[in-house]
């Protein structure tokens, strides 16, 4: 098992390669899910905004 | 099955469709990602030149095919939305860009992390990595224009030329540059391309390439969903689903 | 009145552009100047060794009219958007990708022709052969035609755009790499002595595509930028 961290000696640049490459991914899911919920409930209230305007 | 298509078009049906397909390829890609790196990490041999440090390949590899491939896509989404005014088709090349954008880069930082044990230094002029570094600024001018221009559907018009002049330009890129490369410091043996390579070092290549794929998907989806929100926000069909969401 | 034909109508389009760039030739002079003084930059920043600036000269002032010809594009189009007689040109019954093919023509006459007149000057600064002289010739009046018919794509996608300049330079400057890589290795290899057919002639048939392809991109981007 340490072998398997271990990398033959090349554990730094193994490791974070693979992280870098999670942190990008994950990023680019992030990122459009946080943008739509910002956009609908920055809909809403516009909506609600609209609503108050007409009473 | 050609209505399907014609429904899929319309930005409401999309919208509904894309949100059903969603977790399904997520799943997908997480099986392919996770046996992918089991295969590549643990089942693959150690390579008797480059120790493990060649395990990053099976990272760096597949993103630099990304980043060809998404650059394609967008392009050939920007043709069609731009003969056939297709909203959905704009939409598509302009949230493709980011995506391969992310892709360029990651192939860059993890060509530059293998090139470190491999070359001394973390960056060397390679043909490969130069090429990568002008697409990654060809990127980055289609996702400036588009946030520049302040219309989106003459900005998601505008970088659809962009990139259809970008995919002429790519192959006299990279032969320039792969010429220029063989020019100033001879023709020196790349360690990308390995002649006979391993099954089982094959296999998570070609695992992870697949992930990669789904994962583009899975985001152009995400993407594009946010931008048919965005441009339909007065529909009625929005409203509703603004109501739910309340 | 009869209407122009599409020959006349390029002719007086070339001459119209000619003319008035003769008027605002103090502004002209700016790239040319830029070119020159960019280039004089580099011994005093890297040292006067001879030898050093022979090997990276070719590079040099490659580099410098890439920049020159950059910091020249805007003018194709900015003044007729100013005033509007870009708009009367979208509506000339004339192609336009022929009309575009007469805007390049005056802006490369009126700031690529220049670079090759001040070239030799700067092959002498950075101690060039005769040869290589000779061939940065060739390579410039090869190759900074491509770079205004590139370089007229990118205006024309970011002519109405308030921070459009600094954009320009993120589009065009990627799609610059093939003509710097086949013009700058020409003259060094003719610095060296080794032959350049093969450089020259890439150089040329990037001419080509460029001038077939170029101007009906450039068109295109227009009416989308402008509508």
């Amino acid at each position: 098992m340490n072998d398997f961290f271990h990398m033959g000696g090349y554990a730094v640049y193994v490791w974070s390669s693979y992280g870098i490459a999670l942190l990008v991914l994950l990023a680019n899911v992030i990122a459009p899910v946080r943008a739509r919920r910002k956009l609908l409930s920055q809909l809403a209230r516009s909506k609600q905004r609209a609503r108050r305007m007409q009473r | 099955m050609l209505r399907f298509f014609h429904q899929l078009a319309s930005p409401r049906h999309f919208y509904r469709i894309s949100g059903k397909l969603i977790p399904w390829l997520a799943l997908a890609c997480l099986v392919f990602t996770l046996t992918g790196v089991y295969q590549g990490l643990v089942v693959a041999p150690t390579d008797y030149q480059q120790g493990d440090s060649y395990r990053i390949m099976f990272i760096h590899v597949p993103a630099a095919w990304m980043s060809l491939f998404i650059y394609m896509v967008m392009a050939a989404a920007g043709v069609i939305g731009l003969v056939w005014h297709i909203k959905l088709a704009e939409i598509v090349a302009i949230s493709s860009a980011h995506i391969g954008a992310s892709f360029t880069f990651l192939a860059l930082i993890t060509g530059s992390i293998w090139g470190k044990p491999m070359w001394g230094t973390w960056w060397v002029w390679d043909a490969r990595l130069t090429s990568e570094l002008i697409l990654l600024f060809l990127y980055l001018g289609v996702i400036a224009l588009y946030n520049a221009v302040e219309d989106r559907r003459t900005a998601a018009r505008a970088t659809s030329i962009l990139a259809l002049v970008g995919v002429v330009n790519i192959p006299i890129i990279h032969y320039s540059v792969e010429w220029w490369n063989t020019l100033h410091q001879g023709p020196t043996v790349t360690k990308f391309d390995a002649p006979s390579i391993d099954l089982r070092m094959l296999i998570p290549l070609l695992l992870m390439a697949v992930a990669f794929k789904i994962f583009y998907a899975v985001v152009l989806l995400l993407r594009a969903r946010v931008e048919v929100l965005q441009r339909e926000r007065n529909s009625a069909w929005v409203q509703e689903l603004v109501k739910e969401h309340e | 009145m009869k209407p122009a034909t599409l020959p006349q109508a390029f002719a007086i389009l070339l001459r119209r552009d000619l003319t008035l760039a003769y008027r605002r030739r103090s502004e002209m002079i700016n790239p040319l100047l830029f070119f020159v003084l960019v280039t004089a930059l580099f011994p005093l920043g890297i040292g006067a060794d001879p030898e050093l600036l022979r090997n990276i000269g070719p590079g040099i002032i490659w580099v410098a009219a890439l920049l020159a010809s950059l910091l020249s594009l805007e003018t194709v189009f900015r003044s007729d958007f100013d005033d509007g007689s870009l708009e009367q040109l979208l509506l000339s019954p004339h192609p336009l990708s022929v009309l575009m093919i007469a805007k390049v023509l005056a802006h490369w006459l009126i700031t690529g022709l220049p670079l090759l007149v001040v070239a030799p000057l700067l092959a002498v600064l950075l101690n060039l052969s005769g040869d290589a002289t000779a061939t940065l010739l060739i390579t410039l009046a090869l190759g900074t035609p491509v770079l205004s018919l590139i370089g007229a794509i990118g205006v024309a996608l970011t002519v109405g755009l308030r921070k459009g300049g600094t954009i320009l330079s993120l589009l065009v400057l990627p799609l610059y790499v093939p003509v710097l890589i086949f013009a700058a290795s020409a003259v060094a290899n003719s610095d060296a002595g080794l032959p350049v057919n093969a450089h020259l002639s890439l150089l040329a048939a990037l001419l080509v595509l460029s001038i077939s392809l170029s101007p009906a991109a450039t068109a295109a981007s227009l009416r989308i930028s402008m509508s």
